[in-house]
Formats: structure tokens, C-alpha cells, sequence
């Protein structure tokens, strides 16, 4: 039962040096940088999953906890905070913000949850834009690299490249595995019921309330590391990653990986951000997103795998 | 026994300006069977959403044990030891049998998210023991062989059964049954009051709220009668059959 | 402040109102009809002031106005029919995301087939200079355009609601849809109709305010919100109450800037609709809760 559940984060494990190496031989290494940046949008991408696809709780905001993530830790760092101070203090911002918005918000349902996250994205982006602290319009930049140790160091200097492509996928891997072992666990047994029928799941004696918060607050964690991260990655950020299309984006990456799965999630995460990032759509980019929304939720609700697999029990549990 | 398992004291409850639950006092001991019933609209789903904690009472008292659980929310009274079955079976869908009936076993396992998060290592044997014994569960009652099967996927009369498993798994002392009978031929009725017999005789104190008379006379310890909101009759089920405050609320000036 | 600067806020703060008040009417519209929230709503108000710019030199501004209307009824029209017409009883998280998948196409289009520059009707009388003295406070003209005919609109629809035939139809269908099909009211063309009333008057509505705020492709989204927010306000089914509703959210949003930097005054209309739905979801006028989307799931 476990070399079954886990044998795919060895794979996965095995395909990331796999590229790397590949990358290195073909002398392609450029292509290191976007898929080090997808890893960190990966990342939020994975924590949604949790919480649309196990606790059944949508979230139109979630480009908000990226750049609070992100803006903390740059703010930190620019003014003055040593780097091992400034991340786990901007990933603790992250929940903490999370925290607060999650006890009124999560006891909304439907329409009226999603509305009020979405809300919640555009006040961060208006809050981002209209504070000098924050660069405003065009952001922070010169944000000094994360020093981890051992010249170990998050940042995007070319010559780190290599390392910077390890640490995002390293937390990736480290991101799956805890998404993994919490959906096998209680807890995501919990959250399935949850999602499944409410009153039910109490009657049996789970918290809903307090499931729900902090399965909202996981998520913004993982959006908060990421948007940290890829903050010292890019040595920079800009108050685009709380906008709207982005939020919306990341909702469309989990409907399209099949709402309840992890490993959908991030191949379908991992190949859609790195053409966007690459170009690959244009001028296009945000429409894609929405036509795959719309595609998705008319044609394949279950994720585009469901489409190349007919089972008659789509969307099992990973 | 000197005290009662459960005591209801002058519950009231109002929907509205309708006074749905009317001075209900009613007790129940250990180890019995005792069925609710009365005409439509007597009031006795709204009890059993009172008892489990669904809904709050206006006034009045619950005792469980000896300690109050009025305005509790539905999660502490289920980990007090109460649990309760629904009219409309509510399974949970998308989820297996075993893995709706390992829900149930939620208030007797431990670890939270970040446990969960770490891993088999930490939790990996209490898993396994909460899956045997909701295996054990299902075993029982002769449901062992769906453990696999999607839930939503079941016939309707098993279905049922697996909900009974669910609310057993987590070893409660009272056993609330909403209409377990609700859509059942006659064959499965039987079976039923057969399965609700088991469970008494294994410790568990059932309170279930029934329309088949031939299930509640055949399995009840005691009866307790309901009518607009109000205790008509409580006791031996031969008695309140023949109680004619019972027979004329069924039969005749029903004023439901 | 003075009697006149607060006049003057109020009579801003109405007309902006009474815009988004025209956004909480066709979130009203249709909800009542489908149970759907269309997230698509604000898109409309677009489209209609950018067909109507690209027409405007060709035609007389009243004509390029009422073809503007009308085609975007018909895109509101088409969007229902090609979209959602055929599903069965969606989940509301899946109605969610295909409106707000159907906004984002919508504003995309709206990208490419215009532009991401601002653009502006002309000014319905005079030009951006004239000004009328209402009691001793000087405001544009559009601005009364904007009320009047804002006005207008929420008394033809109520007009329309209660004493058509059509209308009543389509108040029946949404308190009861059993019923009213049983009636052989057909709930498709009520359906269909609410698509196009929310959509021509939200394009009637982004014409008229087009020459004060300017049009562009990505308006949408913030007047989406907005307008969600007085409409769960008014209860998320009266049409007085969302207009009601609207008037307050627009003047406390435009008295605001006189206490908060301009920046954020976008902040303040969607604070309010974070105490609303946290403290009183079912709005602060409603008579009884709201029910939830009713499609299934």
C-alpha cells in the first residue's frame, strides 16, 4: 500500500534530476529558470487542490496570500532582516492573514465564498498598489538573494541556477508528500467528508469549522512559500501576482488536474505555467486560462485526465 | 442503574412562531431500545436534532450521563458518545464504504494536520487499527464484503446498513436511529429490528424514531409517544398501545 | 464640510451608485431566474460602451447607443445558450467557474478586438467642460444622464415585472418553477429573456457612464464586484432593495475619498461587501434568508 502511494514521488523525484541533467547535456540549461519559477506557482497550485478539491472550499483569492508571501519577505529582506529571519517570518504573515480572513469568511458557502475571496485578492492588489511601502504600481526589485548556507542560496543568479532548480522542486516533492500523506490520513478523510455532506461529517464528530480554517490556512502556506521563494528567485515582485486573472488561474490549473488530485494538479500546473512563462500563448495567455476554465468545467469536470481514462469512478482518492 | 442514561427535561423549541418541541421530559436508561413515534409533525425528527445537537433548545435541559449537552454543537455530542443515522441516508459520496465507515471512526482516532502531514511513521498503526475495527464493525453486520464498494453506489436498504456500521464505528453508548424502517420491504424490516436487537445486546442503548409499528412493537423496550410538540405517553409498548390518548391521536381527534 | 461639497459627493456618489445599482439589478435578474450568479455581469456594461464607441462616428449617438444595447443582449443571449443552456442541474462550484471562465473570455475579447487603451463616448450634451448648478453645486451633465437614466431602466423593469404578462411570467418561474411550468410557462425563454435584460441594460448603463469613467477592456471585473456587493446587500432578490443598496455602497465609496487616499477607495466597497456577507449574508433589507443557489450538486 505505501510503495504504491509513494513509488510516484520517487518517480517524480527521479524525472526532475532526470530534466536536469538532460537540460545540462543539450545545453539548454535556460529553459532552468521557468521551470524553477513554475515549481513555485506549482507550489500554490498544490495547497488549492487541498482545499477545492478535499475540503471542497473554492478560493478566488489565492494570488493574495502568494504576494503577501512574496512582499513580506522582500520587505524584510530590503530593509534589513537577515534572509533566514525574513522567510519563515513571511510565510508566518501569510497564515496569520489567512487566519484573520478565514474565521468570518469560511463560514460563507457557494457564491457567497467565493465573492468574498475574490474580494479579498482585489483589496490585497488595491492595498499593494496604493502603498509606497510596497512599490506601488511597479514593485519591489533588488531584493537580496536567501542565503541558506553552505553558499546555498535562493536567488537567480545564473550561476546558482542549478541549485535554485533543485530547492524549488525540493519543496515541491516536500509539498506533495505532506498534501499526500494528509489526504491519506484522517484529516483528509475528514475533509472528503466535509466536502461530501457537512452536517454528517459533524455528526460523526469532526470539527467542520476548525477543519475548514485550517485547511485555508495550510493553503495560503504553501501560496506564502511559494510567493517568498520565487520573491528571492526573481529578486523581485509585483503586485500583478494578487490580481485577479492570477487567482483565477490558479483555480483553473486545479479544475483542469481534476479538483481532488494532487499528481493531476501538478502536471497539468507544471506544463501550463511553463508555456506561459515560455510564451508559449501570446498575447493570449490570460484568455487560455479562461477558455480552459470554461472548457473544463462544460466538458471535463472531473480534469482532463478523466477524459483519457473513462472510469466509472473518476476522481478517486490519491 | 440509578441514573438515566438520558434525561430530557421541559424541552422547548420553536420554529418560527410554531412551538414544534412542547415541555418534552422524557428519560432513558442503559441498555434499552426505546422508540419514539407519533403522527406527522409530532415533532420527532426536531427531538432527535435536539439530542444530537443539530439544533438548540429554547429551554429545558439535556442530560447525558449526567452532564448537560444542550447548545453543544453535533461534533462534541458525537465525541460525548452519541451518534446518530439520518432519515435520508447520507452517505458520504465519493468515498468507499470502509473509508465512510472510518469517518465514523473519527472521535476514536487521534492526530491532526500536522501528525497527518508527517506521515505513516507517526500514524500508521493507529490507521491500522481503526481500519480493522471498522472492518470488525462491518463484519458484523454482514456488510464486510462492500467494504470496497463506492458508497453512493449501494442499494438503498444496504445502504442504510453501511450507515449503521458508520455511526457504530465510533463505539458510542447511545445510538440515535432517524426511520431506520423508512423504505424498507418487509424481509429488510425484519432484518432491521433483528440488527437493532444485536446492537442493544452488545451494550448500546438505541433511541430510534419509527413509523412501522410492527418494528416498534417488536423491538422496543419502551415507547415514548409525541403529538404536536408534546409527551402524550411514555412506556412499555403493550401499555402505550393501549393508552386511549395514544389510540385517539392516531385514529381519531388527531389535532397534529 | 461644506453643504455644497457634500452635495456634491452625494450627486457623484449617486450616479456611480446608481451604475453599480444597474450591475446589482442584472446579478438580481438572473438569479432569480437560474439560481445562478453570473460573474459574467460586468463585462456587459463594457461591451455595450465599446460597441457603442466604435459606432459612434458612423451613426447618431442614439443609435449607436440603442445598436450597442441590443447586441449585447444578444452576446448576453448567445453566452446563455451556447454555455449554459444545457447543463443539467450543475454543481455551484462548476457554475462559479464557468462564469467567471465566460468573464475573463468576455473581457478577453474585448482585448482584442478593441484594445487595452481607455476610450470614452461623447459626452450625451455639451462636452466635458459644461457644468449645471443644482443647488448650488456644479456637476456634469451626464451625470443627471446617468441618473435619469438609471431611473428610467429600474422603473420600466418593475414596470415590466408587474404588469406584462411576460414579466409576471417570469416572477413566477422565479418563486416557483414547478409551478410556473406546470402553468406551461417555459422556463427556457425566461431563462433566455433575463440573460438579455441584464445584459442590454448593463450595456445601457456602461454607455451612459462612459463619458465620466471611460471604458476599457478589464472594467469589468471590479464593477462585478461591486455590483455583487449591493446586490447581496438588497438580498440578493428585490430589485428596489439592489438599487437601494447601490445608491448607499456608491456614495460612501465617493464620500470616502475624503478620508482615505484615492487608492484605496476601491477597498471600500469591497470591505463593505466582506462585512456584509461575514455579518448579514442575507443582505440588509431582505424579509427572509436567501437560499442558496438552487442547482443541485
Amino acid at each position: 500500500m505505501y510503495l504504491r502511494r509513494y513509488f510516484p514521488v520517487f518517480c517524480l523525484l527521479f524525472l526532475v534530476i532526470l530534466v536536469q541533467l538532460g537540460l545540462a547535456a543539450l545545453k539548454l540549461e535556460f529553459y532552468m529558470t521557468q521551470l524553477t519559477m513554475s515549481a513555485y506557482y506549482t507550489l500554490v497550485a498544490l495547497g488549492l487542490t487541498l482545499l477545492m478539491g478535499y475540503a471542497g472550499q473554492v478560493s478566488m483569492g489565492h494570488g493574495g496570500f502568494f504576494a503577501i508571501g512574496g512582499y513580506a519577505a522582500a520587505v524584510l529582506a530590503t530593509v534589513g532582516f537577515a534572509s533566514w529571519v525574513s522567510l519563515p517570518a513571511a510565510i508566518l504573515i501569510t497564515g496569520l492573514v489567512a487566519l484573520l480572513i478565514g474565521i468570518p469568511v469560511l463560514r460563507l458557502r457557494g457564491h457567497y465564498l467565493a465573492m468574498a475571496t475574490l474580494a479579498f485578492g482585489i483589496i490585497v492588489l488595491r492595498i499593494l498598489l496604493g502603498t509606497n511601502l510596497f512599490g506601488g504600481a511597479d514593485g519591489l526589485s533588488d531584493i537580496p538573494a536567501f542565503r541558506l548556507f553552505a553558499g546555498l542560496a535562493i536567488t537567480g543568479r545564473k550561476a546558482l541556477r542549478v541549485q535554485n532548480y533543485y530547492i524549488a522542486w525540493g519543496l515541491v516533492l516536500v509539498g506533495l508528500l505532506t498534501g499526500i500523506n494528509l489526504v491519506h490520513s484522517r484529516v483528509g478523510r475528514a475533509l472528503r467528508a466535509i466536502h461530501g455532506n457537512e452536517d454528517a461529517a459533524a455528526a460523526m464528530g469532526v470539527d467542520v469549522a476548525r477543519f475548514k480554517l485550517a485547511t485555508f490556512v495550510l493553503s495560503a502556506l504553501y501560496a506564502g512559500v511559494g510567493g517568498a521563494c520565487l520573491a528571492f528567485f526573481n529578486g523581485g515582485i509585483g503586485p500583478g501576482e494578487a490580481g485577479v486573472m492570477k487567482s483565477v488561474r490558479y483555480v483553473a490549473l486545479v479544475a483542469a488536474g481534476g479538483m481532488g488530485s494532487l499528481w493531476g494538479t501538478l502536471a497539468v500546473s507544471t506544463a501550463l505555467t511553463f508555456l506561459s512563462l515560455r510564451g508559449a500563448f501570446g498575447v493570449y495567455d490570460d484568455a487560455v486560462f479562461g477558455a480552459i476554465l470554461v472548457g473544463i468545467m462544460l466538458f471535463a469536470p472531473e480534469g482532463v485526465f478523466s477524459l483519457l481514462a473513462r472510469r466509472n469512478r473518476p476522481g478517486n482518492a490519491q | 442503574m440509578s441514573r438515566a442514561l438520558l434525561e430530557v427535561n421541559s424541552l422547548h423549541r420553536w420554529f418560527g412562531g410554531l412551538h414544534v418541541i412542547d415541555e418534552v421530559s422524557f428519560s432513558c436508561r442503559a441498555g434499552i431500545v426505546k422508540a419514539i413515534i407519533g403522527p406527522n409533525g409530532a415533532g420527532k425528527t426536531t427531538l432527535f436534532n435536539l439530542i444530537a445537537g443539530s439544533l438548540a433548545p429554547a429551554s429545558g435541559s439535556i442530560l447525558f450521563d449526567g452532564r448537560p449537552t444542550g447548545g453543544l454543537p453535533p461534533h462534541q455530542i458525537a465525541r460525548r458518545g452519541i451518534s446518530r443515522t439520518f432519515q435520508a441516508t447520507r452517505l458520504f459520496p465519493r468515498m468507499s464504504v470502509l473509508e465512510n465507515v472510518m469517518v465514523g471512526r473519527h472521535v476514536r482516532t487521534r492526530g491532526g494536520f500536522m501528525a497527518s502531514m508527517i506521515g505513516p511513521a507517526l500514524m500508521g498503526p493507529g490507521e491500522k487499527r481503526a481500519r480493522e475495527a471498522c472492518l470488525a464493525v462491518l463484519d458484523e453486520l454482514g456488510a464486510a464484503d462492500l467494504a470496497g464498494r463506492d458508497a453512493a453506489s449501494l442499494a438503498f436498504g444496504r445502504q442504510r446498513v453501511v450507515e449503521i456500521a458508520r455511526a457504530l464505528a465510533s463505539e458510542p453508548r447511545l445510538l440515535l436511529l432517524d426511520e431506520p424502517a423508512c423504505g424498507l420491504n418487509p424481509a429488510e424490516t425484519e432484518d432491521m429490528g433483528a440488527l437493532i436487537g444485536r446492537i442493544r445486546d452488545r451494550g448500546i442503548t438505541v433511541l430510534i424514531v419509527e413509523h412501522d409499528m410492527s418494528l416498534v412493537m417488536g423491538i422496543s423496550d419502551e415507547v415514548l409517544v409525541l403529538s404536536a410538540g408534546r409527551r402524550i405517553a411514555e412506556g412499555a409498548p403493550r401499555d402505550v398501545q393501549a393508552d386511549p390518548q395514544v389510540v385517539a391521536v392516531y385514529l381519531g381527534e388527531a389535532d397534529a | 464640510m461644506r453643504a455644497t461639497q457634500l452635495l456634491q459627493y452625494l450627486l457623484a456618489g449617486i450616479a456611480t451608485g446608481s451604475v453599480y445599482a444597474v450591475v446589482a439589478i442584472g446579478f438580481t435578474v438572473v438569479y432569480n431566474a437560474t439560481g445562478i450568479i453570473n460573474f459574467a455581469q460586468g463585462e456587459f456594461l463594457m461591451l455595450g460602451g465599446m460597441i457603442a464607441i466604435s459606432l459612434a462616428p458612423v451613426m447618431p449617438l442614439p443609435a449607436a447607443i440603442a445598436v450597442a444595447v441590443l447586441a449585447t443582449g444578444a452576446a448576453g443571449v448567445l453566452l446563455q445558450i451556447v454555455f449554459l443552456s444545457w447543463l443539467k442541474n450543475p454543481a455551484v462550484l462548476r457554475m462559479i467557474i464557468i462564469t467567471i471562465g465566460l468573464s475573463i473570455l468576455v473581457r478577453e475579447a474585448g482585448l482584442h478586438i478593441w484594445d487595452e487603451k481607455v476610450h470614452a463616448l461623447p459626452f450625451f450634451s455639451g462636452d466635458e467642460t459644461s457644468s449645471l448648478a443644482v443647488l448650488g453645486a456644479r456637476i456634469s451633465p451626464q451625470v443627471l444622464w446617468v441618473l435619469v437614466i438609471s431611473a428610467c431602466m429600474v422603473v420600466g423593469l418593475t414596470l415590466f415585472f408587474r404588469s406584462t404578462l411576460l414579466g409576471k411570467a417570469m416572477r413566477a418561474c422565479a418563486s416557483n418553477p414547478t409551478a410556473a411550468r406546470l402553468c406551461g410557462i417555459r422556463a427556457s425563454t425566461v431563462v433566455t429573456l433575463s440573460f438579455f435584460l441584464a445584459a442590454a441594460m448593463g450595456a445601457l448603463a456602461g454607455c451612459a457612464v462612459s463619458p465620466l469613467t471611460q471604458t476599457q477592456y478589464d472594467m469589468g471585473s471590479s464593477l462585478a464586484v461591486k455590483g455583487f456587493t449591493c446586490a447581496v446587500l438588497g438580498g440578493l432578490g428585490s430589485v428596489p432593495a439592489a438599487v437601494a443598496a447601490g445608491l448607499v455602497v456608491g456614495v460612501l465609496e465617493t464620500a470616502s475619498v475624503s478620508v482615505l487616499p484615492l487608492a484605496y477607495k476601491d477597498v471600500v466597497a469591497l470591505g463593505i461587501l466582506l462585512l456584509i456577507l461575514v455579518l448579514k449574508p442575507q443582505g440588509l433589507f431582505a424579509r427572509r434568508p436567501v437560499a442558496q443557489a438552487r442547482a443541485g450538486g
